[in-house]
């Protein structure tokens, strides 16, 4: 797979690719789209990457462990649900507030999907890196 | 979203009490602390010490959840502040409290082993982080009231579960863990085929909002849909005929898991049987309990002969765990209140003594150099095992001062009253090929002779017992002073039997 054309322009399309991931991940909280399938596209981007450069130059490139990638993502989610009890209302609800300083409303709907978006980022890329790198590390 | 929108219609309004967020710890902190393992995979010496700190917390937010619950009734917490039936909704009634508090209780414990037993390697593939998470998933199994949600907890557990099988990835391990990971997926896909079965009969997947529905429902094809949550359910518990998976992996890993799968997992179908059938389809198990008593007799009898054939000692321990089953599946079949009070004090009993019986397993392996009955001689020089090992084997057989003496009693009882009297021959006689296998394994182990040169090599630094101790001696107090025991049973079971106060605690009073 390591033809020029491929990768001369693969690192574009993994650029887009997560630029894009990102979007959809935000654009979610209204509309078609979300943390999951955001992952999805972001996990296939360094996918792509490690078909183009090897599974090494991929894991540079990702600069934490996948594993950790989702560990953060897990953490992130399950805090998320805690800043309710402070409101009397239960696990997981959607708390909105004002950001002092910028003005604009911050949700911990927000951190969930981000949460969510890193743990499919991080556990679809390290079982894609894995498949790729053919037991060799 | 705060100002002039009314959400009554869609939202919980009245504050949530500090006190139910108790409903939430079993299954939050562990993610939190197992998520942020994760990331600390490097730091070896944080994951033990982090795990086990966890797993204490979930212990005590456990037993805190159940005195609230003996005190005040039902704890509900339906997440995101949305009204049931469209929030997930926690659901904690006195069986999913008990089964929690005893099974964080056997978790807890099994950490503390896992500290001194577990080598690097595994510890560096996640080993805890593992733990936390099938912990997870058995604590949320236990606590929430959405059918759905079971379901995705029951893959939480099964997932993190094939990490723990697999970590270590000797042959025999990989060969156990395929055949229990095909073997439960089967059952996990018959699980979610009748969950979306039941989806389609009732348009809601809330329990409390079925058991409203079930009486309205006309013609639907219940008895269906029952008997596949019995095959799905009768898999996870290892329940004859679909036990093979058991007995094929639970030998293979380190015996810290074997001993908290054996303790746990299974139980986890056996309360899954408990709270859809006797919960959802009281009709409808009626109608089964013909079947269940047969599974029951054919699983207590089958798993003790099986066990008695067994010359490797963790099979052997394997095959007394599916015998368990079938005393649990006997009060299932009886179906009348002390029956199933008799079933729940059992499965309490059986989590405990079965881990407390694995890791006796892995101590005498351990000492021995070996788990073959032809081998393993002449331990006659560790008393306090041998002191454990005679009390486990009473509790698990059925005898005084044991555990396993009341629930087997009221269970019998139970069965007589109803006129189940070859179910209750049944019981007797497992009970029979119990004691007569786990006395050969004590005659063996303890006072045969040692063979001359049978025995491998003795590590340097052994397993210290603590823990197994701990769940004996707790196999003993449940056997001396069972009177607290059986009146949470009873209850639990009450609680099953007259739905009313779970619907109400979920949907208020006008449900």
């Amino acid at each position: 797979m390591r033809t020029l054309i491929f990768r001369a322009i693969a690192p574009y399309l993994t650029a887009l690719m997560l630029l894009f991931s990102i979007f959809v991940t935000l654009r979610g909280h209204n509309e078609p789209g979300g943390g999951f399938i955001g992952g999805l596209l972001a996990a296939s981007a360094f996918a792509l990457y490690g078909i183009a450069f090897g599974v090494p130059e991929a894991r540079r490139a990702m600069w934490f462990h996948p594993i950790s990638v989702a560990g953060t993502g897990l953490l992130l989610s399950a805090i998320s649900g805690l800043p309710s009890f402070f409101r009397g209302t239960p696990y997981l609800t959607g708390i909105w507030t004002t950001a002092p300083v910028f003005h604009f409303d911050v949700a911990t709907i927000i951190l969930f999907d981000l949460g969510v978006y890193l743990v499919v980022a991080g556990a679809f890329a390290s079982i894609a890196l894995a498949l790729e790198d053919n037991g060799e590390r | 979203m705060a100002g002039p929108i009314d959400i009554t219609g869609a939202m919980i309004t009245t504050p949530t009490p500090a006190g139910d967020w108790l409903a939430v710890v079993p299954v939050a902190l562990p993610i939190i602390t197992g998520a942020a393992l994760l990331m600390l995979r490097k730091r070896l010496h944080w994951q033990a010490p982090i795990a086990v700190a966890t797993l204490a917390v979930v212990f005590l937010a456990t037993l805190a959840l159940l005195v609230r619950v003996w005190t005040f009734g039902t704890v509900v917490m339906t997440m995101g502040r949305w009204l049931p039936p469209f929030g997930i909704s926690f659901t904690v009634d006195l069986l999913g409290a008990l089964f929690a508090c005893t099974a964080s209780l056997v978790a807890l414990v099994c950490s503390v082993a896992a500290v001194q037993s577990v080598a690097r390697p595994a510890r560096r593939y996640g080993y805890f982080p593992f733990l936390l998470l099938t912990a997870v998933g058995v604590n949320g199994a236990f606590l929430t009231g959405d059918i759905f949600n079971l379901y995705v907890w029951f893959e939480v557990f099964l997932i993190s579960s094939f990490g723990l099988l697999v970590v270590g990835s000797t042959r025999a391990q990989l060969d156990g863990t395929l055949k229990y990971g095909v073997l439960n997926l089967i059952g996990t896909t018959l699980f979610l085929i009748a969950t979306g079965y039941l989806y389609g009969i009732f348009g809601t997947l809330n329990m409390a909002d079925v058991i409203r529905k079930v009486p309205a429902v006309e013609g639907a094809p219940l008895m269906t849909l029952a008997t596949l949550y019995l095959a799905a359910f009768s898999m996870k518990a290892a329940a004859f005929p679909v036990q093979a998976w058991l007995p094929a992996s639970y030998h293979t890993p380190n015996v810290v898991t074997s001993a908290f799968f054996g303790g746990v997992l299974t139980k986890i179908g056996v309360y899954a049987l408990l709270r859809v059938l006797v919960l959802l389809f009281p009709l409808q198990l009626a109608g089964l309990s013909g079947v269940i008593g047969w599974v029951a007799a054919a699983t207590m009898v089958l798993g003790a002969l099986g066990a008695l054939a067994q010359s490797d000692i963790r099979r052997m321990v394997g095959f007394l765990v599916i015998s368990g089953v079938g005393v649990m599946l006997a009060g299932l079949a009886v179906g009348t209140g002390p029956a199933l009070a008799g079933g729940i004090f059992y499965a309490m009993h059986s989590m405990i003594a079965l881990t407390a019986l694995y890791l006796l397993a892995g101590l005498v392996a351990e000492r021995a150099g070996s788990s073959s009955l032809h081998v393993v001689a002449g331990l006659s020089s560790a008393p306090v095992l041998i002191i454990a090992a005679f009390i486990l084997m009473l509790s698990i057989a059925g005898l005084p001062p044991g555990s396993g003496l009341w629930p087997k009693i009221m269970v019998v009882q139970a069965a007589l009253e109803a006129q189940h009297g070859w179910l209750t021959a049944a019981v007797l006689l497992s009970s029979l090929l119990t004691v007569i296998t786990l006395g050969r394994f004590f005659l063996f182990v303890f006072w045969r002779p040692p063979v001359a040169d049978g025995l491998g090599e003795r590590p340097k630094r052994l397993m210290s017992p603590g823990p197994m101790l701990a769940l004996t001696f707790l196999a003993v107090v449940m056997g001396l002073y069972p009177e607290p025991f059986v009146r949470a049973a009873s209850h639990a079971a009450d609680g099953l039997l007259q739905p009313d106060a779970y619907v109400r605690a979920v949907f208020g009073e006008q449900g």
